[in-house]
């Protein structure tokens, strides 16, 4: 492929016509009154569509002037156009809210139902999702630290550690509602069993990390074990401690959620989506799903750039 | 738990002593653990003296904390010493109240669906490898899919597709595959890229096609990526078909055992499904691993 860079007479002529049709879909699709020609409909959702594919092939490609803000525009592009898409089959096929709704339907509903979602965000990722993800990561941490002062233990946990971030540990959800009772207490336990695990396991590894000619300096300096920690091999294992605080942000999330269907007061993400969808209110089910998304999302970013700031030396930030 | 099995090849001789050990500490605080945590129950109130009173908290019918071995035996007693088949007008199918029923139930779900993932995983990888466009507004949206805590969409989708008639094995399927195909994908875009520019290259002096290519290069350096991701995704499924399992009631599988056992206080058989969801984990890896060393020691790789 040997296509030349756009000028900025076709990149203008290419993003006015791809903004044409989007608007004119838009317009479409605001309008309530069903679809009543859908071989033109559909000509024109397919035109805007492929309008917005070639715009993206042309800005991830290089040749278009706008080539530089790629990393953010393309896949902000892609994310909109899915959703158009998402909406525009909704109305043209007519689907049946059960079976999907279309996204102003869900984003009316967050709206409508602002103050029951906060409540439930509140109750599932302040008290539950984000205690337990601190708990749990800690509690990881400092096992791992012991770990690594004794080789005996880690040898033996080691093994065990693999073993057990292997199984289905979401299962002891129902158990440990029966433990700590129906309230977040429960929920925030299971995360930390579920977080710990992770942490434990590449905590080691990353203390692990530091070379071998750093460790023999640190040795030649007279370093002490403690020291040599702090200087060397907590930096060293930092890109391996933020790989397992934002596996385990996931996690978190889904242990809080996941723990709610066994059981939960009146309120939070999971006991929403289960009696929702008992009473078919899927718009319900997807607003609480894209409030759990929104708040995933947020918290894993939070952890990216936190890792950018604190590991700006290795290599995969550098290269950015 | 035999857990030096998991990963054969890169445990030598030596942890078993570490193992051993720290496997039988944990047991003994796991039988210390149980009259403390069983105390408060009714039936042992009326039970005087230290040796009576752990050997009462060990034999429990309905323990908040079982003892090891009453799993066990409430294993052994539900897959062994129950019937498996049961004779019904339809012929002879497995025996509901034995637990293989409920674990094949779930396991069928589980294969179905990690064949799904790994299959579009893979191919999502082969696409965003060769294609700029997908990889540059892609594969974001394939690292935010993983932000959303996905097994909560689980009811939905159990509820969506059973409005359009497929329920049982198949929205399970959809659950789990959902869950493993991104681990397939991130490893197999990373193994897909791992070959060097100086191997691209020869390949390219050769005028060698992109299909030549990838099928004498890329694929063959991506199998070490294939393999350890499946071992991740294939006990994601499992988690994926349980969770599955949970919204429609309970009725069949592991996970309906364990809902059922939370509704009426059987701990004993919660347990027990998860020691089987456990073991039956641990089977699919080692599948997995077997797989993985037959097929880079047909592919010439050093053991």
């Amino acid at each position: 492929m040997t296509a030349s860079r756009q000028t900025g007479w076709q990149a203008f002529l290419q993003i006015v016509t791809l903004a044409a049709l989007a608007g004119f879909l838009l317009f479409r699709l605001a309008d309530p009154a069903p679809v009543t020609e859908p071989a033109f409909y559909w000509l024109l959702v397919a035109a805007a569509w492929l309008a917005a594919w070639e715009f993206n092939h042309t800005l991830s490609s290089g040749r278009s002037p706008l080539s530089g803000q790629a990393r953010w525009l393309a896949p902000l592009l892609f994310g909109l156009t899915l959703l158009v898409l998402w909406e525009a089959v909704c109305k043209g096929a007519a689907i049946p809210t059960v079976l999907l709704p279309a996204p102003s339907l869900i984003a009316g509903r967050m709206a409508g139902a602002a103050p029951t979602l906060w409540a439930d965000f509140v109750q599932t990722v302040i008290r539950a999702a984000i205690p337990g993800w601190a708990i749990g990561c800690l509690a990881g941490f400092f096992v791992a630290l012991v770990c690594d002062r004794f080789d005996f233990i880690r040898r033996g946990l080691m093994p065990i550690g693999n073993f057990v971030s292997a199984l289905p540990i979401i299962g002891i959800a129902p158990i440990l509602v029966m433990w700590f009772g129906f309230d977040w207490q429960s929920k925030a336990a299971v995360v930390v069993v579920m977080t710990f695990f992770p942490m434990l396991v590449n905590t080691v590894a990353g203390l692990a990390a530091a070379g071998r000619l750093e460790r023999d300096l640190m040795r030649s300096y007279g370093a002490p074990w403690f020291g040599t920690l702090l200087r060397l091999r907590l930096p060293a294992a930092m890109p391996f401690i933020f790989n397992a605080l934002k596996i385990n942000a996931t996690l978190a999330m889904i242990g809080a959620i996941v723990a709610e269907f066994f059981g939960t007061p009146v309120v939070g993400m999971g006991f929403r989506i289960s009696t929702e969808v008992g009473r078919m209110a899927l718009d319900m089910v997807w607003a609480t799903i894209a409030v759990a998304g929104l708040a995933g999302s947020a918290f894993y970013g939070l952890l990216v750039l936190a890792e950018r700031r604190i590991t700006f030396w290795h290599p995969s930030v550098r290269s950015r | 738990m035999s857990a030096v099995a998991v990963r054969p090849a890169q445990r030598k001789a030596g942890p078993a002593l570490p193992v051993l050990v720290l496997t039988a500490f944990i047991l003994a605080a796991w039988y210390a653990a149980c009259l403390p945590m069983n105390a408060d129950l009714p039936l042992m109130a009326n039970v005087k003296g230290f040796q009576e009173r752990y050997l009462a908290a060990w034999a429990l019918e309905r323990p908040v904390l079982p003892a090891p071995h009453q799993i066990v035996v409430e294993l052994w007693n539900s897959t062994v010493n129950t019937r498996l088949f049961r004779e019904t007008a339809d012929g002879i199918v497995l025996n509901p109240r034995n637990l293989v029923f409920h674990a094949w139930v779930t396991l069928s779900a589980t294969l179905l669906g990690f064949a799904i993932g790994a299959t579009l995983g893979i191919a999502l990888a082969i696409g965003i490898v060769h294609d700029r466009t997908l990889s540059r507004s892609l594969m974001p949206w394939v690292i935010v899919s993983q932000t959303i805590p996905i097994l909560a969409i689980a009811p939905i989708i159990i509820v969506a597709l059973g409005s359009v008639g497929f329920t049982g094995l198949v929205p399970k399927a959809i659950i789990s595959a959902y869950l493993c195909f991104f681990p397939v994908t991130i490893g197999m875009v990373k193994g897909l890229t791992s070959p060097d520019a100086m191997q691209l290259d020869l390949m390219r002096t050769y005028n060698g096609s992109k299909l030549q290519t990838f099928l004498k290069l890329r694929w063959p350096a991506a199998t070490p990526f294939l393999f350890a991701s499946l071992k991740v995704a294939v006990t994601i499924s499992l988690v994926g078909a349980i969770v599955g399992e949970l919204p429609t009631g309970a009725q069949a599988g592991l996970g309906a055992r364990l809902l059922s056992g939370s509704y009426y206080g059987q701990t004993i058989q919660i347990w027990s499904a998860l020691l089987f969801a456990a073991i039956l984990a641990s089977l699919l890896i080692g599948l997995v691993a077997l797989a993985e060393r037959l097929t880079l020691r047909s592919l010439g790789a050093r053991a």
